[in-house]
């Protein structure tokens, strides 16, 4: 029995002496989808370091990150939630919908919140029946929404009878938008068509053979890894108006557009977070990186995924402050950890403080809704200075369309599983 | 010395046609049961039973199902993933549909309805052979996740076309869903392991056994001697249809609790069980342990080393694991082509001589 040994020992050796704050980073930095793994896993555990190093960790508690490797690979996803669970892990951020899927009612029922910052399952925006699974600051019904919102301002208002096409993930990430934008193609009036794309996303000569039959007027798309790539260089190759051709947030990264060149300018993506400079990349630069306690190899400092996994950290950081705040303990609990999530709020000041001003929008969660604000922006990519730009403030989604069909799907879950909706 | 036919004297039919004629080999096997059965689920922690306990007797009785197509038969499949499947939403379907029927009688019909569906894949095999009927399953494989993508009734139409297994138990005992304890889990999978195992060693040593295997070796001298072909590789079909089938239901009931057909039972997958019954040795159900074990435990076990042991990166890990698995399956496959089952045979030759060879 090797292997009990190993582990036993790995266990003894990583045990802490002291108290700490266990967060278990579910990375991938390998497979098909490292590209957007590699840079968000880096801005996850760069924060933590940089708390960890310039105030000694959380209310004084030092942050300890378990790196996970799972390849975006459910089963590879399930090991590492049991091989990191028992440290006594806060909160799991998996990065991945099919991986989300599997961890709900796991961690559910062994108390452990799940953070899927604008991922994972869409209705657990209704934090009465999904206690312990948190999609703040917004997710991909809102996503559908403010894109479709996006072309109304465009087409001044009406987009009537025009044809939107959808390239999609053919997983349970690309086919969550498909029932909201069902729901938007029948208030709005517009023709939707959706073209699914197998994993892992390197053949789509056929959908964009289609594409380029049927001319949609616009094309969205739901990709991620090396999908989005192929996408974008398959768009060019048929002379795609890449203004018409608007990704979803996590379609919308530096390495996803540079591939293509200059036949990449002027694609649109959506963004939950800002991607100008700010503040505290100076201080994770000199704290961090210079000091070579740096995850990755230092090189995404600032990149579109970095920051934003920058910014799950600085959520993560902010809910157990508000857990420490609340129930007036340091090293706290992953039920307690749940509590500071169920209250967190998000200030303009307070970004503002933490050196990271404006990167998402403000927000409050509470025990009905754990969706945060839902709101998105929209970026263009000038491929002549090689940077994202802001062409909007953030968009608003249509509660009208997303609050019904949160209700439903949540309910249909809580009846599946003999859940009492309740927040007590 | 202690391994040895001499001295073990068979006084009536049944004892002469045992499974296990030598008597060490018989204690051996109880004694594995018995840990199985009376220690391990004493000891086991969700750790154990989820990243290897579970797995490796799940894709244990996939691993038999296919050894006896492939390794008894000699029809090669790489529809394994795709066949999976059909037990997976069979199984799914099932149990949303009649919730108050056990679920061991689910995963058992989840078996049935593969079976039917792999026979009727296995038509082509009376026409073709040899590659020509692998790409055939093949295209079984790329045509099952299709449809099990496209026709949202097979997943009763939710947004994200996950199928997520509900809490069923048995004699009041959690055995699927997020409460499930783990050696009701493990405990699970272990019966059905071990009622598959005996079912397949058994059918390997009798008549249809012998049929398949004369199939495999020559099939039209396998027809000249009075062996249908058309029976013995339609049974075979139908046998590891069910086999695989009630793999697959496990697979998603009890061990993943939530799946996707694109990810959890892709061509990957197909190919998976393929290198494990090569590598465990084809035509043995020992074979189709050994190769489960090896395949599954591997990388758990060098993730474990240079990961929780070395403190590696994890990025590193990853593909050291890759290079180390895949250069042990290439080194096993020159100095053993016959797989892990040959060198347990070699060993039990040995042991037999020993301590005078000569």
């Amino acid at each position: 029995m090797k292997l009990t040994t190993l582990t036993f020992a790995a266990a003894v050796a990583a045990s802490p002496a002291l108290a700490d704050l266990v967060i278990p980073d579910l990375s991938y930095r390998t497979g098909p989808y490292a590209a957007g793994g590699i840079p968000f896993s880096d801005g996850y555990q760069d924060y933590f370091t940089l708390l960890n190093e310039r105030d000694g960790g959380i209310g004084g508690v030092p942050v300890r990150v378990i790196e996970c490797e799972t390849g975006y690979n459910t089963e590879k996803g399930v090991e590492c939630y049991e091989a990191t669970k028992g440290e006594g892990a806060l909160v799991y951020q998996p990065l991945s919908t099919g991986i989300t899927y599997q961890l709900i009612p796991k961690a559910t029922a062994d108390g452990i919140p799940i953070h899927t910052l604008g991922y994972g399952r869409t209705s657990a925006a209704n934090g009465a029946i999904f206690r312990n699974v948190f999609n703040y600051p917004a997710n991909y019904w809102d996503a559908a929404s403010v894109a479709v919102k996006y072309l109304m301002q465009e087409n001044d208002g009406s987009i009537e009878g025009k044809d939107i096409a959808l390239v999609y993930h053919n997983s349970a990430y690309g086919k969550e938008p498909i029932r909201t934008l069902e729901e938007l193609s029948k208030k709005h009036g517009f023709n939707l068509n959706t073209l699914a794309v197998d994993h892992p996303g390197q053949e789509q000569k056929s959908q964009w053979l289609q594409i380029r039959r049927e001319r949609p007027d616009y094309v969205l798309m739901w990709g991620w890894g090396v999908m989005n790539q192929v996408a974008i260089q398959e768009a060019a190759n048929i002379r795609y108006p890449m203004e018409n051709f608007i990704g979803n947030w996590w379609a919308g990264a530096e390495h996803d557009v540079t591939p293509a060149g200059m036949a990449a300018n002027g694609y649109k993506s959506l963004n939950m977070n800002a991607v100008e400079d700010m503040p505290v990349f100076a201080e994770i630069q000199a704290t961090v990186i210079d000091a070579g306690k740096n995850a990755g190899d230092g090189s995404n400092l600032g990149s579109v995924l970095y920051t934003r996994g920058m910014y799950a950290a600085m959520l993560t950081a902010e809910a157990i402050r508000k857990a420490q705040e609340i129930h007036g303990v340091d090293d706290i609990t992953p039920q307690q950890m749940r509590d500071g999530m169920e209250a967190l709020e998000i200030t303009d000041a307070r970004m503002e403080e933490l050196g990271m001003p404006g990167v998402g929008p403000v927000f409050s969660v509470s025990c009905e809704d754990h969706g945060g604000s839902g709101k998105g922006l929209v970026q263009q990519w000038n491929a002549e200075a090689k940077t994202w730009e802001v062409l909007t403030d953030f968009i608003e989604p249509d509660e009208e369309i997303i609050a019904p069909l949160v209700k439903a799907d949540s309910e249909a879950f809580a009846a599946e599983n003999n859940i009492t909706a309740g927040c007590s | 010395m202690f391994y040895r036919e001499a001295g073990d004297f068979s006084t009536t039919y049944p004892q002469d046609s045992q499974t296990f004629p030598i008597k060490f080999d018989r204690y051996r096997y109880y004694v594995v049961l018995a840990i199985a059965f009376l220690v391990l689920p004493f000891v086991m922690n969700d750790y154990w039973a989820n990243a290897v306990f579970v797995p490796f007797l799940i894709y244990s009785i996939a691993a038999i199902g296919l050894n006896i197509l492939t390794g008894y038969c000699g029809q090669v499949s790489l529809g394994t993933g795709g066949f999976m499947a059909v037990g997976a939403y069979s199984c799914y379907k099932l149990m949303t549909a009649f919730p108050e029927v056990s679920i061991l009688i689910h995963v058992m019909l989840a078996g049935g309805i593969t079976a039917a569906v792999v026979t009727l894949f296995g038509l082509p095999s009376l026409r073709i052979k040899g590659f020509y009927l692998a790409v055939a399953t093949l295209a079984a494989q790329f045509f099952l996740v299709w449809l099990f993508n496209k026709v949202p009734w097979f997943y009763n139409y939710s947004a994200s076309g996950q199928i997520s297994a509900p809490e069923r138990s048995v004699f009041g005992i959690v055995v699927t869903g997020p409460n499930t304890e783990a050696w009701a889990k493990y405990l699970v999978c272990l019966i059905f392991v071990t009622i598959c195992a005996v079912i397949a060693r058994n059918l390997t040593r009798g008549t249809i056994g012998r049929t398949w295997m004369a199939i495999r070796d020559m099939d039209i001298a396998a027809e000249i001697i009075g062996v249908n072909p058309l029976k013995a590789k339609l049974t075979a079909f139908m046998v590891s249809g069910f086999f695989v089938g009630i793999a697959g239901a496990l697979f998603f009931a009890v061990y993943l609790g939530a799946a996707e057909v694109g990810e959890s039972f892709g061509i990957d997958k197909s190919f998976l069980v393929l290198f494990m019954i090569i590598i465990g040795g084809l035509g043995s159900i020992f074979g189709s342990f050994a190769g489960a074990a090896f395949m599954v435990l591997l990388p758990v076990l060098l993730k474990n080393i240079f990961v929780g042991g070395l403190g590696w990166p994890t990025d590193l890990a990853a593909h050291l694991n890759f290079i180390v698995a895949g250069g042990l399956i290439i080194m096993f496959l020159i100095l053993e082509p016959h797989g892990l089952a040959q060198l347990w045979r070699l060993a039990k030759e040995k042991l037999r001589l020993w301590p005078f060879p000569h």
